[in-house]
């Protein structure tokens, strides 16, 4: 099964993601270019970290322009499993294709370390089979997310928060690290999975989210 | 006619000019005299250091690239090369410390990938003034912001460090950058103009007025009188800069060109000038076609600007277009602006008419090249003779020392890099050396950034050994070799004696250091003049440091992390004292005595053992125990990081004689290691004769060291915790440093 | 009274945000735009007083502007 990792200009996860995939059996990455639009040779799409456009205007704001992301938006409408990490979930809700939006840390400061995420859902086809504590590495400066008290409401009601941290890091509304959408094929995290597939490099919790997409596209 | 004003405007003595004026035949003109200026600033020139420079060890079986390139490159098998250097940006970083030390980070990156590497991790040396001095945090603050929005930004994980607070650098603080990059070694680019007719290409961000003049004020000292005539500020940009990466990455497998450079300081004239002298040709500039930001410059400006993101290519004729495409694909630019020629000539042209025409040599290797006089400073012997000081309570001192500035956990720093951007890093910040993987081999580096400048300052000589022992100790202690360093000097005034005898000592030092231990220089930079109002900073040559892991890595630590473990001081145990040791510093506020002398062969020998000891998995925990003293490394071993708890340790003080100098005094070739028990037979097979003296065993919650018996350090780790964690966080949160 | 201070970058000084948020109207087909420079106010309530905008402008000068790279002026609001 093929999955598309998506290269904004600055995106700087993107290797490394396209590395994680290649290591799980079943998948193979396939590199996307933002100014292409073709998602037919693909199962499933990743919109991975980095900084789009430098995020100068605010992150993920001018790379929902691009015309991949057009294509992506289509992809998800078809039910489609689409994974945005860090940047990528900042350009899943600059998008719409997710809820809410990630401002600025609490601190005003980037933050790079481990943190410990309570698994909420695994009916996605990102998060089926994982544990229900993930150890994970983050690493941003605007990871804080944020949305009003009714959309808040209406993600809670629907079970749209999948994972939640359990020290909250940055200030993010109701300890959310990760969304999806209520079709639940559109996942978006802070956390880096990508960067936990190696136990010498600091834990597999990360393996899970593409072991979970062999079996949802088998 | 050239007048003394404009001379002295462009720092260039009657001499220096009067050589130039004699080769031309003629007058300069003032853009002439522009990059006359630039070219032979001690920033581009080294004409200070040259003659000195020199002694350094620069080759060795694996170096592939020493210096005078962008980057030096070693060779690290299987067809795979590192490509590394080390360059300061202090002088900007003092002026606006954010832009300062982002456009150091985007610098270094430059000359990194510019040789066809792409880079893997960086590292930095900081050195601030007191903390209580005004400036201090501001310029901690903006420092640390301006390398971590670029690293992070374009995508380089920032792997270690070290940063130092001392009064010396309250008006100079020092911010040396660092960075190593991977590439096969059939792919690697110099920076050439060959080919007679070959297209020049400029390449990347449009130039605008930024930091002119930047080479010259970087051999400049400050005076605060001189704030109105600062120039304009480079402004970096780290996304322009990834975007140049992945192009010019991209570019150089296409075969498309013969040579880049990148256009750092001296921008555009020194780039095409080193590029011309390299390959001995002349160039052809048509400066009206580069791209400008601005109107209205003149070709002086454009000639000095330092506006970062560029680079200059000299591509195959008729590869043009093949250039143009790739950089379209990513958004940038790329012009012709020229060609190479075969006279040897420099020029440069202004809507047809010729603005400049200096021979190559003339700007290259035939500039000024001094012998300074060097003097003994008459306070040397002074400061060598060590006051007798009353030991205090032992505890007491561990406390305030890792309390202090120069030993409090640097987390806030490199929790604000991202250090794990790659998904290579093995090893993260906060241990003796980090260690990132190589991706597509089985290979993984080490690496460490180190500076002594107390002991430098106190003797040269024995401080530059120091750096190198130090160094190369670091990589043993996760098993790495040490294949290669870049060294960054950073002195003061270079036409003072005393100064040049500093540079002069410290890098015979560091030479002999290189030489006894296998590690060759391939790479580094000079910062001279940094010094306000008459004052010095300490002497500071720092040395980064590049270790080779083969195959399986190893699972060492630096922390005990758990009961049960022997813990043992490998190496011998003399005793020079306490001079120049941070205890001296911080508990009793004096920078004196004699510092420790290094004892080359004796390292070399641990280093093996110690390598050895790692790769075959019989210890769990190696931790260089110079600075701060072995009390400091014990303390350190016990504290948590990430997820390895806290532990204690229960044990006997190691050594006899003076029992502060064996607790506090920063000999070198010393280990502490945490193993257990039932290895040691086999541990001493491996260190063959070399000391392993036990201190005791982990567990507890407590420090406790005695002596012959009685009770020496008795301290709960929970109060190290607390004083190594919350100092930095306190003191950066508005606080005083917390004593 | 109400005083509204703009900071930006002082003229010459590259722009990288302003260089991004141009690039990216391109791409949403704007090609007039020529340039963009991108800056911040702040809206400060300050006690009345014959020197307020002289102590506004100090204020600025301290913090709220870097005055190495930026330039600021103040508008007093109605």
């Amino acid at each position: 099964m093929n999955v598309g990792v998506v290269t904004f200009p600055g995106s700087n996860c993107d290797a490394d993601f396209r590395r994680a995939i290649d290591r799980v059996e079943g998948l193979r990455a396939v590199a996307l270019w933002h100014k292409d639009t073709d998602l037919s040779g693909v199962d499933a799409v990743v919109l991975p970290g980095g900084f789009s456009y430098g995020d100068y205007l605010r992150c993920g704001a001018i790379a929902r322009f691009s015309p991949m992301m057009q294509s992506v938006a289509r992809f998800a409408a078809q039910g489609r499993p689409v994974l945005g990490v860090c940047n990528g979930f900042q350009i899943l809700c600059e998008a719409h294709l997710l809820p809410g939006v990630l401002m600025q840390n609490r601190d005003l400061s980037f933050l790079c370390k481990d943190v410990t995420i309570l698994v909420e859902r695994t009916d996605t086809p990102w998060t089926r089979g994982l544990a229900n504590k993930l150890v994970l590495p983050i690493a941003h400066g605007d990871g804080n997310w944020q949305a009003d008290d009714e959309t808040v409401k209406r993600i809670e009601g629907d079970g749209q928060v999948v994972f939640r941290y359990q020290s909250n890091p940055n200030g993010a509304r109701n300890d959310v690290a990760g969304l999806c959408n209520a079709a639940r094929n559109v996942v978006g995290l802070m956390p880096h999975p990508e960067r936990a597939v190696d136990p010498l490099l600091g834990g597999t919790d990360g393996l899970g989210f593409l072991t979970s997409l062999v079996e949802v596209l088998a | 006619m050239i007048t003394a004003e404009q001379l002295k405007k462009h720092k260039l003595t009657a001499g220096e000019y009067g050589h130039a004026r004699d080769v031309l035949g003629r007058e300069a003109s003032l853009t002439e005299l522009g990059v006359l200026s630039v070219m032979w600033s001690e920033h581009c020139s080294y004409k200070s250091s040259r003659k000195h420079l020199a002694r350094l060890p620069t080759t060795g079986p694996r170096v592939v690239i020493g210096p005078g390139e962008n980057a030096g490159v070693v060779d690290v098998g299987d067809g795979w090369c590192v490509c590394f250097k080390m360059e300061s940006h202090n002088h900007p970083s003092f002026i606006e410390p954010r832009q300062g030390a982002a456009t150091g980070v985007g610098g270094i990156l430059r000359d990194v990938f510019t040789m066809g590497a792409r880079p893997i991790a960086a590292l930095n040396s900081l050195r601030f003034g007191r903390p209580e001095h005004p400036k201090t945090r501001h310029l901690v603050d903006g420092v640390v912001s301006g390398i971590g929005g670029y690293g992070n930004c374009f995508g380089v994980p920032t792997v270690g460090g070290e940063v130092v607070f001392d009064a010396s650098y309250d008006g100079n603080c020092l911010v040396n950058a660092f960075v190593v990059g991977t590439m096969k070694r059939d792919a690697i680019f110099l920076g050439l103009a060959t080919g007679i007719g070959n297209p020049v290409i400029y390449v990347g961000a449009r130039t605008g007025r930024d930091g002119i003049h930047g080479a010259t004020m970087a051999s400049d000292e400050f005076s605060d009188k001189k704030a109105v005539e600062r120039p304009t500020v480079q402004v970096g940009d780290p996304f322009q800069e990834k975007l140049l990466l992945e192009a010019c990455l991209e570019l150089m497998r296409s075969d498309a060109i013969v040579g880049i450079q990148d256009m750092g300081a001296a921008g555009l004239t020194s780039s095409s000038v080193e590029m011309a002298g390299r390959a001995g040709n002349g160039l052809l500039l048509e400066l009206d076609k580069v791209p400008l930001r601005e109107e209205g410059m003149t070709p002086y400006e454009l000639l000095l600007s330092e506006s970062q993101e560029r680079m200059l290519i000299v591509a195959k004729q008729g590869r043009e277009e093949d250039v143009r495409k790739i950089f379209d694909k990513w958004d940038l630019q790329a012009v012709v602006i020229g060609r190479v020629t075969d006279d040897g000539i420099w020029r440069c042209t202004w809507h047809g008419e010729e603005v400049c025409a200096l021979p190559v040599p003339l700007l290259t290797d035939e500039a000024p090249k001094y012998d300074r006089p060097q003097a003994r400073p008459d306070w040397q012997d002074a400061v060598q003779v060590l006051p007798t000081v009353t030991a205090g309570d032992a505890s007491a001192d561990l406390l305030a020392l890792i309390g202090s500035p120069d030993h409090c956990s640097r987390e806030w720093i490199w929790s604000r890099y991202d250090h794990q951007v790659g998904a290579a890093t093995v090893i993260r910040p906060g241990s003796d050396a980090a260690v990132v993987r190589m991706h597509d081999t089985t290979k993984a580096i080490a690496l460490t950034v180190d500076g002594n400048s107390r002991h430098v300052y106190l003797d040269p000589v024995q401080g530059g050994m120091g750096v190198i022992a130090e160094g190369a100790r670091n990589l043993a202690c996760v098993g790495a070799v040490a294949v290669g360093a870049t060294d960054n000097l950073n002195f003061g005034n270079p036409e003072r004696p005393a100064i040049m005898w500093q540079i002069a000592n410290a890098i015979d030092g560091l030479a002999a250091g290189c030489r006894a231990l296998d590690v060759p220089i391939v790479s580094g930079n000079v910062s001279l003049y940094n010094e306000t109002d008459g004052n010095a900073i300490l002497p500071t040559p720092t040395v980064a440091m590049v270790g080779l892991i083969e195959g399986e890595l190893p699972a060492i630590g630096a922390r005990l992390g758990r009961a049960g473990l022997e813990v043992a001081v490998i190496g011998a145990l003399p005793t020079h004292g306490v001079g120049g040791s941070s205890w001296l510093a911080r508990v009793h506020g004096l920078l004196r005595g004699k510092p420790p002398t290094v004892d080359l062969v004796a390292e070399k020998a641990l280093h093996t053992a110690l390598i050895k000891l790692v790769r075959e998995g019989l210890v769990e925990v190696a931790h260089d125990s110079a600075d701060g003293g072995v009390a400091l490394a014990l303390a350190e071993i016990c504290l948590p990081l990430r997820s390895d708890a806290s532990v204690g340790l229960v044990g006997e003080l190691p050594g006899s004689g003076d029992r502060t100098a064996r607790l506090f005094g920063e000999d070198h070739g010393r280990v502490v290691i945490a193993y257990d028990r039932h290895q040691a037979p086999a541990i001493d097979a491996v260190l063959a004769g070399i000391p392993r003296t036990v201190v005791g065993i982990s567990g507890g919650s407590r420090l406790t060291l005695t002596d012959a018996g009685a009770p020496v350090i008795d301290v709960a780790i929970d109060a190290l915790t607390a004083r190594w964690r919350d100092a930095m966080p306190t003191y950066l949160a508005g606080d005083p440093w917390p004593v | 009274m109400k005083v509204r201070v703009f900071v930006g970058l002082k003229p010459g000084v590259l722009d990288p945000a302003g260089e991004a948020v141009k690039g990216g109207l391109h791409h949403l087909g704007y090609p007039d735009v020529a340039s963009v420079r991108c800056g911040k106010f702040f809206d400060l309530d300050v006690a009345d007083g014959p020197d307020a905008e002289a102590r506004v402008a100090k204020m600025a000068d301290q913090l709220l502007a870097n005055p190495v790279i930026e330039s600021f002026r103040v508008e007093v609001l109605p």
